[in-house]
């Protein structure tokens, strides 16, 4: 399954005068420094935990002052650095087969190619692997590779499925009764530390703080012309909450300073900055579903800006967490609320919740239409998409397109393939609106 | 007068087509796209504006009477003499070419010899190029490199022995010169080429020389009337490639589909299979594109998995329908991947299956592919068109029917025999349109 999301640019970026905002910056820095302390965790005593980003328990595992490491991160970080396709080949020809998720084949292999992390810091080994996301079965299959390889200690918290579209309070009991009698049993023998319930609700506030922040700066796009790009910018904005800061000052305080900014943008009448500077005519409104690729993500981007098609919103920019109808991390309810976080990711929703979350943004980001980006790796996301195609095409009208790639495999993304499609698409829309005027 | 043509630059060939002022098709131009679309597209368009005239010959050559019943036989003949002269005109290049590069080759002593050789074979070719061009001859394809290629490798052969001259030697310094050839496009001498070949159509109809000023006078009018290019669609593979602005490059799916509903203006749902991808669409009754769906990163069932096929086979890719057809049974073939397509193809061979009627699979196992794009698209509407090279394919063509008969019942199946044209079609429509809502051509470059 696919997970996102701090997509920190690379250090090493050949083009210097790559345009970002002022936050987006300070991601970066955020980013760096979650390696560096993940590089000298051991020296200082620190145990090191990997969890994935959907449903993860960041606050709970900073209560047991764990170094946080999220291995779909690591890769996605990896492909954006050119460097997943050897690992990917490594993990191959290790016995992996051509038809694994390349996130899980990258990781592999990067483990096999000595620990060292993307941004070139020494990444060790994890001390506990905490599986608190079921809803995508390749994460259960991935730890327990990791485990067979090369061992540690492993939790598993199991979360039902929104299989009837709603969390019912039975299914949040079980949740919570797991995390009580099984997880922080074994977070606190692992790293030593008690748990201590006032730590925990601490954490949660700065994170609904923050998270507030975040839905602001998500549901700007619904301006026009809209000031932010939802899912090649929204990667970036989602780094720090669905990863390692979540809960922390340091987020609080990125997602005040980006909100300021973007409010900023929606003042000045301002469109999204992209990579080539300010995008200044906005003549395509997309919504997309589906996770970007990452070892050409620059390019994808380009394909969208350069014809002037912004992506008002994306539901991978909601993949980490759920929270622009309403859910917040609440301190005063702080066990269930994380249980409610868990099954409230985007991936644990049913086919129907997710028809009907699309049709809801192409109405209120008045978008021009769907645009499905089908990930060969990703059966979390890929399957059912025709149908979501259909069903969205049908109850909003709009023309909707279909276009496939991959997380990090570099051998699945034909350039020439991705823009003949999206060329398509843009003149389909225009086509469209041709006809109805 | 008024002409708009659409370009579209495919993997394997470019085609373009001219239309008038009240949308009727002018000219039809092919090319081989080479690895040169710049210069594809120019030749292509070229064709098609030569063709153009051929059709205004007719119209006016059948309105002035001159002909009386002969029109067919005499603009065929036309047709035919012109590519013998535009066909001279490129060997008189190559040879000059050729002898350039000899003189720069690394033949020490040979030199001279590989230099006498070549004129030997360029004076045997020029001989016997009216018989290639002659009525009712045989071309495996009408393309210079292909028919110069293969006449120069023969000729070569019979040279080199002849004058005791190294074969290989012909032969490299032929493959040094024809990319420059190839990708010279010969524009100026139009005019003149087909006054020659009007002389030649003369001397070969006898009876048509009692009246050669009133046959000669409209052909003349036509030559003189301006083609004027108003506007210029690019589409396909290579259109980002072409030096025109943006608002004169449409996507092939567009083109694809508008084409079709323009060819038949019943069309629901396309299928276009070409080169290296394969296109489901469905359109509305204005031929606007409302859904599509195209084969993924790899070129699975696309034509050039029949360009394997036939490799493999050493047959034509032509050839290779018209066998498929005399298969009794068919061998059913699981994977359409390009890359395995030798090895199924060796190892059915090898359980003793026979070869039409791997064949015959092998086209079923490509149209169940198109049907599965083509479901993802969103099925199959009546009526249905289907373009691209594989359409020629008669083989492909049946399973196809059958499949939809199978799954979808009876339907109106629509196959142009002009079907490779449909993407340049959609294009020159386009232009027209750019036209009518008075966008102004603003080519890049002045040199189209």
């Amino acid at each position: 399954m696919t997970t996102p999301a701090t997509a920190a640019m690379p250090a090493s970026s050949k083009k210097p005068q790559v345009q970002k905002e002022d936050a987006m910056w300070l991601q970066k820095e955020l980013i760096n420094r979650n390696y560096q302390e993940l590089a000298t965790a051991h020296e200082r005593g620190k145990k090191i935990s990997a969890t994935f980003v959907p449903g993860n328990l960041n606050e709970l595992l900073m209560c047991f002052d764990f170094a946080r490491s999220l291995p779909e991160t690591n890769q996605l970080q990896n492909g954006m650095r050119k460097k997943s396709g050897k690992f990917i080949m490594d993990a191959e020809r290790d016995g992996q087969s051509e038809d694994v998720c390349t996130y899980v084949k990258s990781d592999l292999g990067m483990m096999l190619n000595g620990q060292v992390g993307p941004t070139g810091d020494p990444l060790p080994r994890p001390d506990l692997l905490l599986l608190s996301y079921t809803g995508c079965f390749t994460f259960m299959k991935w730890f327990e590779l990791i485990r067979q390889k090369f061992g540690g200690e492993t939790v598993m918290l199991h979360v039902p499925y929104q299989g009837d579209g709603k969390i019912n309070p039975n299914m949040r009991d079980y949740v919570v009764k797991q995390l009580k009698e099984t997880v922080i049993p074994a977070l606190e023998k692992v790293s030593g530390v008690k748990f201590d319930i006032d730590r925990l609700r601490q954490y949660m506030r700065e994170s609904a703080k923050a998270e507030e922040d975040l839905v602001a700066v998500l549901q700007s796009a619904k301006n026009r012309p809209s000031p932010i790009d939802g899912y090649f910018g929204g990667v970036y904005y989602i780094g720090p909450i669905f990863t390692a800061f979540r809960g922390t000052p340091d987020a609080s305080k990125f997602y005040g300073m980006l909100r300021s900014e973007i409010e900023q943008r929606v003042r000045d009448g301002k469109g999204p900055i992209t990579p080539d500077g300010e995008m200044t005519s906005e003549r395509y409104r997309l919504v997309v579903e589906g996770p970007p690729n990452w070892t050409s993500f620059r390019d994808f981007w380009k394909m969208f800006y350069e014809d002037g098609a912004v992506v008002v919103t994306s539901t991978y920019a909601k993949v980490g967490g759920l929270y622009d109808f309403g859910f917040r991390h609440d301190p005063d309810r702080p066990l269930e609320s994380l249980a409610e976080y868990c099954m409230g990711c985007y991936t644990n929703l049913n086919l129907p919740q997710r028809i009907d979350m699309i049709c809801k943004y192409i109405e209120e980001y008045q978008a021009d239409g769907l645009l499905i980006n089908s990930i060969k790796s990703c059966n979390s996301f890929s399957a059912g998409q025709l149908l979501i195609l259909r069903e969205v095409e049908k109850r909003t009208g709009k023309p909707a397109a279909f276009i496939e790639t991959d997380l990090v495999d570099p051998r699945y993304f034909s350039a020439a393939n991705v823009k003949n499609r999206l060329e398509s698409y843009f003149q389909m829309i225009e086509q469209k609106r041709a006809a109805q005027h | 007068m008024k002409v708009f043509i659409g370009i579209d630059l495919g993997s394997t060939t470019t085609k373009a087509v001219a239309i008038d002022e009240h949308q009727n098709v002018l000219g039809r131009g092919i090319t081989n796209s080479r690895s040169n679309y710049d210069t594809a597209a120019q030749v292509a368009k070229q064709e098609a504006l030569l063709n153009a005239r051929y059709y205004l010959f007719r119209q006016e050559l059948a309105a002035s009477g001159a002909l009386n019943g002969g029109l067919d036989d005499f603009v065929g003949q036309l047709e035919r003499d012109f590519r013998l002269e535009q066909f001279l005109e490129q060997l008189r290049d190559l040879e000059e070419v050729c002898l350039t590069n000899t003189a720069s080759g690394k033949f020490a002593q040979g030199t001279k010899a590989v230099g006498e050789a070549l004129l030997e074979v360029f004076k045997r070719l020029r001989d016997e190029a009216p018989a290639i061009f002659a009525p009712g001859a045989r071309r495996k394809s009408d393309f210079f490199r292909d028919i110069a290629g293969s006449r120069y490798h023969a000729v070569g052969e019979e040279v080199a022995k002849e004058m005791g001259v190294p074969y290989e030697h012909l032969l490299n310094v032929f493959d040094r010169s024809i990319i420059e050839v190839e990708n010279r496009v010969y524009i100026e001498g139009q005019r003149s080429q087909l006054l020659r070949a009007v002389d030649r159509t003369f001397l070969a109809l006898p009876q048509t020389q009692s009246r050669t000023d009133k046959i000669r006078e409209p052909i003349e009018r036509v030559l003189d009337t301006e083609l004027e290019e108003v506007y210029v669609v690019g589409t396909g593979y290579g259109r980002a490639r072409l030096p025109f602005s943006k608002e004169h490059i449409r996507s092939e799916i567009l083109c694809h589909g508008l084409g079709a509903h323009v060819m038949y203006p019943g069309t629901a749902t396309v299928l276009d299979i070409g080169g290296q991808d394969t296109k489901a669409i469905q359109v509305d009754p204005a031929g606007i594109v409302e859904n599509f769906q195209m084969n993924d990163r790899c070129a699975a069932g696309c034509g050039r998995y029949l360009g394997y096929i036939a490799d493999e086979m050493n047959l034509g890719l032509h050839e290779l329908g018209p066998l498929a057809m005399q298969a009794t049974r068919t061998v059913r073939i699981n994977s359409t991947c390009t890359v395995f397509a030798g090895a199924e193809l060796r190892d059915r061979l090898a359980l003793g299956e026979k070869r039409e009627d791997i064949l015959s699979g092998l086209h079923r196992a490509i149209i169940l592919r198109a049907m599965s794009i083509l479901a993802r698209s969103g099925g199959i509407r009546d009526e249905f068109t289907f373009t691209g090279g594989v359409a020629k394919n008669e083989a492909a063509v049946k399973a196809l029917r059958e499949l939809i008969y199978e799954n979808y019942g009876e339907m109106t199946i629509n196959i142009n025999p002009d079907s490779i044209y449909t993407g340049a079609l959609g294009g020159a429509t386009f232009a027209f349109r750019a036209f009518q809502e008075g966008q102004v051509a603003r080519p890049k470059e002045a040199a189209h």
